[in-house]
């Protein structure tokens, strides 16, 4: 079968070649007027955009009738309900915008996709994002089996389209804060080889901005390292969050930890951004305040110096990620039967996440630079000499709420 | 997806004097919020506490199902995505309902409307519907719901009991 290469991927490679970073929002609104211009806004800003339709939490969980009864009764959703409209309002939508110079990317949250993509599918829309771990652990109580055939069933479907389908990879983000770099790096590139193993032959590999700029772009460029030792045959890039944490309650500190990821993307040579405005902490952002952020991002990038030199020999980061992703690998013969597994065994456990199906064992805590420490590896395979750690103390409660608003101290004014 | 207000003061009322209540705490089924769970967890633990907890997107059934298996003293709900008052009415209303739960203790907190700020009337309605204390996060609140939880538990915690 003869492919043709997805516009998302196309437009992001045109991009890589002139060393311009690709910005994007997050964006939904339940009624399809609002969702057209507000894709309209962000294709009319002057920047290298990709446009974003966000859904909402009645079809992340599969509840399209209780989308529908929404939509019926004009209550307002927290995003565009792609399945309960139908794809011939999302066609619609999307007619004229969507092409090569404007790419369409679906986000949703959801650990069983299926009439999501389906309905992307018959809209004519060919990108969306997620993952088998990433969109069950942090964000459902569906049991990780249940989500990874799910996932399996997905990206097979999105294989099986005609054009070359694009899917990135939520596993750099996790709970947004207090994860470990080696896990996030390992996690979103698992996803990227369990999508692979699928036959999807366009992915993106993601991180979300920390706490250390420094640390950070040692994860990027793991990343981008990994992905390239394992991911050869397979279009690939990587994308970057702005921070996903606690966010700044100040106009001026929610500016500059914007600022702060254009400035990380830019020198590890990231491809594309995913932008967060100043009412981050506040509520749902607007049109405008979506835009504004993305100028500033594009301003922001054309500011900077291009891409420093990759660190030379292997990071702490580059060998954490490294041993995870081959540990993993060595349980079974494909990802869809190793990740669950793994979980099982706590050779994979994301600090703090309550899910049934993580261990739970493990902590996460920031050092007086701001780096992010293990502080207790729980079942994970990593040796005290890359980061290992079982510390018998408890993180309490006042070092927890401490760390976790890390960004909102260092950048908030203090009000006195 | 981490937007919460919880603060503490290290040295507030409420650590347990003699045995140790059991808490089942748990979020509402559309709510996918993680870290207030994680924070609420240890500040009621560093209480003095036994905490289960049942994490975020917990259904109703499963809820139920929880607290007649764990017999807890108190039944904690904790959302703030905004439809609290509207999923926790959900919630009271299938436990009040149960022969087996219908005296268990249970208080809700956190952003319970889409406006922030505090709301006497989804607050008189929750009380209503069964709840016995309510603990609404409005803006700005910079740990006043948690200090009046922590002072309701230090209050009840005979009756608790």
């Amino acid at each position: 079968m003869t492919t043709a290469r997805s516009v998302f991927s196309s437009f992001v490679a045109e991009h890589r070649r002139r060393r311009t970073l690709v910005v994007q929002p997050r964006m939904g609104f339940s009624g399809p007027v609002a969702m057209r211009r507000g894709l309209r806004a962000v294709a009319e800003a002057g920047v290298p955009a990709v446009g974003t339709v966000t859904l909402d939490s009645y079809t992340r969980t599969g509840q399209h009738d209780l989308a529908a009864m929404s939509i019926a009764s004009g209550i307002p959703l927290n995003g565009y309900p792609l399945v309960a409209l139908g794809p011939a309002v999302t066609a619609e939508l999307v007619d004229g915008l969507h092409g090569p110079r404007f790419p369409i990317q679906v986000r949703h949250g959801s650990a069983q996709p299926e009439d999501i993509f389906a309905a992307m599918l018959e809209s004519g829309l060919d990108a969306s994002e997620g993952g088998p771990v990433s969109y069950c652990l942090p964000y459902s109580s569906v049991p990780l089996r249940t989500a990874t055939r799910s996932w399996s069933r997905s990206a097979s479907l999105l294989a099986e389209q005609t054009v070359d389908c694009h899917l990135e990879s939520f596993g750099g983000c996790m709970l947004g804060q207090l994860c470990p770099p080696g896990l996030l790096v390992a996690l979103s590139v698992l996803e990227c080889l369990f999508f692979a193993e699928h036959g999807v032959r366009s992915v993106s590999a993601s991180y979300a901005q920390q706490t250390s700029p420094e640390q950070d772009a040692e994860a990027l460029w793991a990343m981008r390292r990994l992905c390239a030792e394992e991911l050869a045959g397979v279009d690939h890039h990587v994308v970057l969050y702005t921070y996903m944490g606690l966010f700044p309650e100040s106009a001026a500190g929610a500016r500059e930890l914007v600022a702060e990821s254009v400035r990380l993307a830019v020198r590890t040579g990231t491809e594309r951004l995913i932008v967060k405005t100043t009412a981050e902490a506040h509520r749902i952002p607007t049109v405008e305040e979506n835009v504004g952020a993305l100028r500033l991002a594009h301003a922001t990038a054309l500011d900077q110096p291009g891409p420093a030199a990759p660190p030379s020999g292997d990071t702490e980061v580059y060998l954490q990620a490294r041993l995870l992703v081959d540990e993993v690998r060595s349980l079974a013969p494909t990802l869809a039967e190793a990740l669950p597994a793994a979980f099982e065994r706590g050779l994979l456990d994301v600090p703090y996440c309550l899910h049934p199906d993580n261990g739970n064992e493990t902590r996460c805590v920031l050092d007086d630079d701001g780096r992010l420490q293990w502080w207790h590896t729980g079942r994970m395979p990593l040796p005290a000499a890359l980061g290992g750690r079982r510390d018998h103390d408890r993180v309490t409660a006042t070092r927890l709420l401490a760390d976790l608003s890390y960004h909102r101290r260092r950048l908030d004014p203090v009000l006195s | 997806m981490t937007t919460f207000q919880i603060e503490q003061t290290p040295d507030g009322p409420g650590v347990a004097a003699g045995s140790p209540l059991k808490f089942v705490l748990s979020s509402v089924q559309s709510d996918s919020h993680m870290w207030n769970l994680v924070a609420l967890q240890l500040i009621m633990e560093e209480m003095g506490h036994e905490v289960v907890n049942l994490g975020a997107c917990v259904p109703v059934d499963r809820l139920l199902a929880a607290c007649r298996d764990e017999r807890p003293d108190c039944l904690v709900i904790s959302t703030i995505n905004g439809h609290g008052h509207v999923d926790g009415a959900r919630v009271i209303s299938a436990l009040r309902a149960d022969p087996a739960l219908a005296a268990l203790p249970t208080v809700i907190g956190g952003k319970l409307g889409v406006r922030g700020d505090a709301d006497a009337e989804l607050e008189t309605e929750l009380l209503a519907l069964g709840y016995d204390a309510v603990f609404h996060v409005g803006a700005g609140d910079s740990g006043q719901a948690i200090e009046s939880f922590r002072e309701f538990v230090a209050a009840n915690v005979r009756t608790l009991r």
